[in-house]
């Protein structure tokens, strides 16, 4: 077992010269700021230092400086393309401690809104992923801009509930902070239709096209044994052969009540991946019909309306809560001290792990694998670097 | 495997070890002295199967001194187990569990990034989030959080 960094990669080579190349931290592949040193050997990759770090903005230490009422609306920016879930996981910690009961309207609520907020991240990352295999699909452009129309769709229904676009504020501990505003089911029910229609599209622009085909098939191998030593969570695992998913494993948020199928493929490469994602893109729109159609009445909060900031306070207590996000496990643990603050927050982001997986894949792979495989990691260095 | 099970293994395995009541919704809890830290997190691999790395990180208890926390699960069973380990005051040192999971690698660098701890055994403990240069460790509690860190402030 060893860790692969540069000068710690055993490889036999005849002569041919190491060449050290700096892959960031504004290479437009790495859809943030991730810095990625590789070693070449001619054109294969023998060794990956990766450097993360650059968006680090220490949440886990003000999260001890913003009280359960604040931070939710922090908390959406560590993972900013799927804000909904990154909240999610604070408030079950909280509410995990504080023993809160959360009115079903607000768990279904919820539902919706973290399923729509995984099919907006897929979306995100099937377009930017198609956008970084470039000369693959003919300029690579044209998915990605269906993608972001589609998800456009999905951030105007946020906009109409929350009032943003990307980072909500919409969970808070006991409940939700808004109620459907009149209409939006009508229209989430078209939007949810609509997208369902143009999947099916992009799988076929996809397949049907030998280059993708060939720069993601066999490429990325990820072993299930790898997959659980690293912690590597969501889409990877699954695409490893996992049949693990939180919404199954550790039903939270009435997800019991839905029928849903928990995709799995056994090939652990980037394809193997893809397909993952592609099946999720339907089974999160027919969780959020079925969520439409069994929406309970009542309240949205167990809690009364908030006079001030520091008037939620969790008595002592640990716990790790965590929700399926788009990329995987997006946990917290959480120890309250009693005070309207948290003691300590750890945030286990779940690009994190992901991301860690790298140095462990990517040597033995062409320099272009390694665009191929970093999209397909779908990391949001919001959340790796938190 | 059940928590039940999994407890009884531990309790036997690890006679120092204190395990924690069972409670809903909560992860077997064990914490052990320092020096079975490494011992449990292979005996939780091995024979625990317990074989997913899900986080590790610490906690700055002020007087009484860090403590590490590390979180596997049973995938197939579905049994979560949250290790931990009390390093004692003033103590920085904790044996590293890199050589069984290889997802300790980057969670134990930031733990040293944040709190200073150093992984003895860790093939390359160095920072992670911060900056080589960056001086002291964020998230222990003796650090305030308007630290002034020329030239940024």
């Amino acid at each position: 077992m060893s860790i692969a960094a540069p000068g710690r990669v055993e490889v036999d080579y005849a002569g041919s010269e190491r060449l050290t190349m700096n892959m960031g931290p504004q290479h437009p592949s790495a859809h943030g700021v991730f810095r990625a040193i590789l070693t070449l050997e001619g054109e294969t990759v023998v060794g990956v230092d990766a450097v993360i770090g650059y968006l680090h903005r220490c949440h886990e230490k003000l999260s001890e400086t913003l009280t359960y009422a604040q931070y939710p609306s922090i908390a959406s920016k560590t993972d900013y393309v799927a804000a909904m879930t990154s909240e999610f996981a604070y408030v079950r910690a909280a509410e995990q401690i504080g023993k809160i009961e959360v009115p079903k309207r607000a768990q279904y609520l919820r539902v919706i809104t973290s399923e729509l907020q995984r099919v907006a991240s897929h979306l995100l990352w099937l377009g930017t992923w198609c956008l970084d295999l470039g000369g693959a699909l003919g300029g690579g452009a044209t998915i990605f801009l269906y993608c972001i129309r589609e998800r456009e769709l999905i951030l105007d229904l946020f906009e109409s509930l929350v009032g943003a676009r990307l980072l909500y504020g919409f969970y808070q501990v006991g409940g939700v902070r808004y109620d459907l505003p009149p209409g939006w089911a009508k229209t989430c029910r078209e939007t949810v239709d609509l997208i369902d229609s143009r999947i099916t599209e992009y799988e076929r622009m996809l397949e049907d096209n030998p280059f993708f085909m060939a720069r993601v098939q066999g490429v990325g191998y990820i072993s299930r044994e790898l997959a659980e030593d690293v912690g590597i969570a969501g889409p990877l695992l699954r695409g490893s052969g996992v049949n693990f998913d939180l919404r199954r494993a550790d039903p939270y948020s009435s997800y019991d009540d839905f029928q849903f199928a928990v995709p799995v493929e056994t090939a652990g490469d980037c394809f193997a991946r893809y397909r993952v994602r592609m099946v999720e893109f339907r089974e999160s729109l027919k969780i959020v019909r079925q969520a439409l159609d069994g929406l309970p009445e009542g309240p949205i909060s167990s809690r009364p309306g908030l006079k001030s900031v520091a008037q939620t306070r969790i008595p002592k207590g640990e716990a790790y809560a965590r929700v399926e996000g788009a990329r995987g496990e997006v946990g917290c643990y959480l120890i309250a001290d009693g005070s309207a603050k948290p003691y300590r927050m750890k945030w286990r982001g779940a690009s994190f792990s992901n991301l860690a997986v790298l140095p462990h894949i990517i040597p033995g792979h062409k320099v272009a694998d390694v665009v191929a495989i970093m999209g397909s990691v779908d990391p949001v260095f919001g959340e790796v670097d938190r | 495997m059940t928590p039940a099970q999994a407890r009884t293994l531990v309790s036997e395995r690890f006679p120092a070890a204190q395990i924690e009541p069972p409670a809903e919704g909560a992860p077997v809890t064990v914490t052990v002295p320092p020096d079975q830290w490494f011992a449990l997190a292979r005996f939780a691999k091995d024979d625990l199967r317990c074989r997913f790395f899900s986080f590790l990180s610490a906690v700055d208890w002020k007087d009484q001194g860090l403590e590490v926390v590390a979180r596997l699960d049973h995938l197939d069973d579905r049994v979560g187990l949250m290790m931990k380990t009390k390093l004692g005051p003033g103590v920085s040192a904790c044996p590293s569990i890199t050589p069984i999971f290889r997802g300790a690698d980057w969670m134990e660098r930031e733990a040293y990034d944040m709190f200073g701890i150093r992984f003895e055994g860790h093939p390359d403990l160095r920072r992670i989030l911060l900056t080589d240069d960056w001086e002291g460790h964020p998230l222990l509690k003796s650090y305030a959080v308007d630290t002034p860190h020329p030239p940024y402030r």
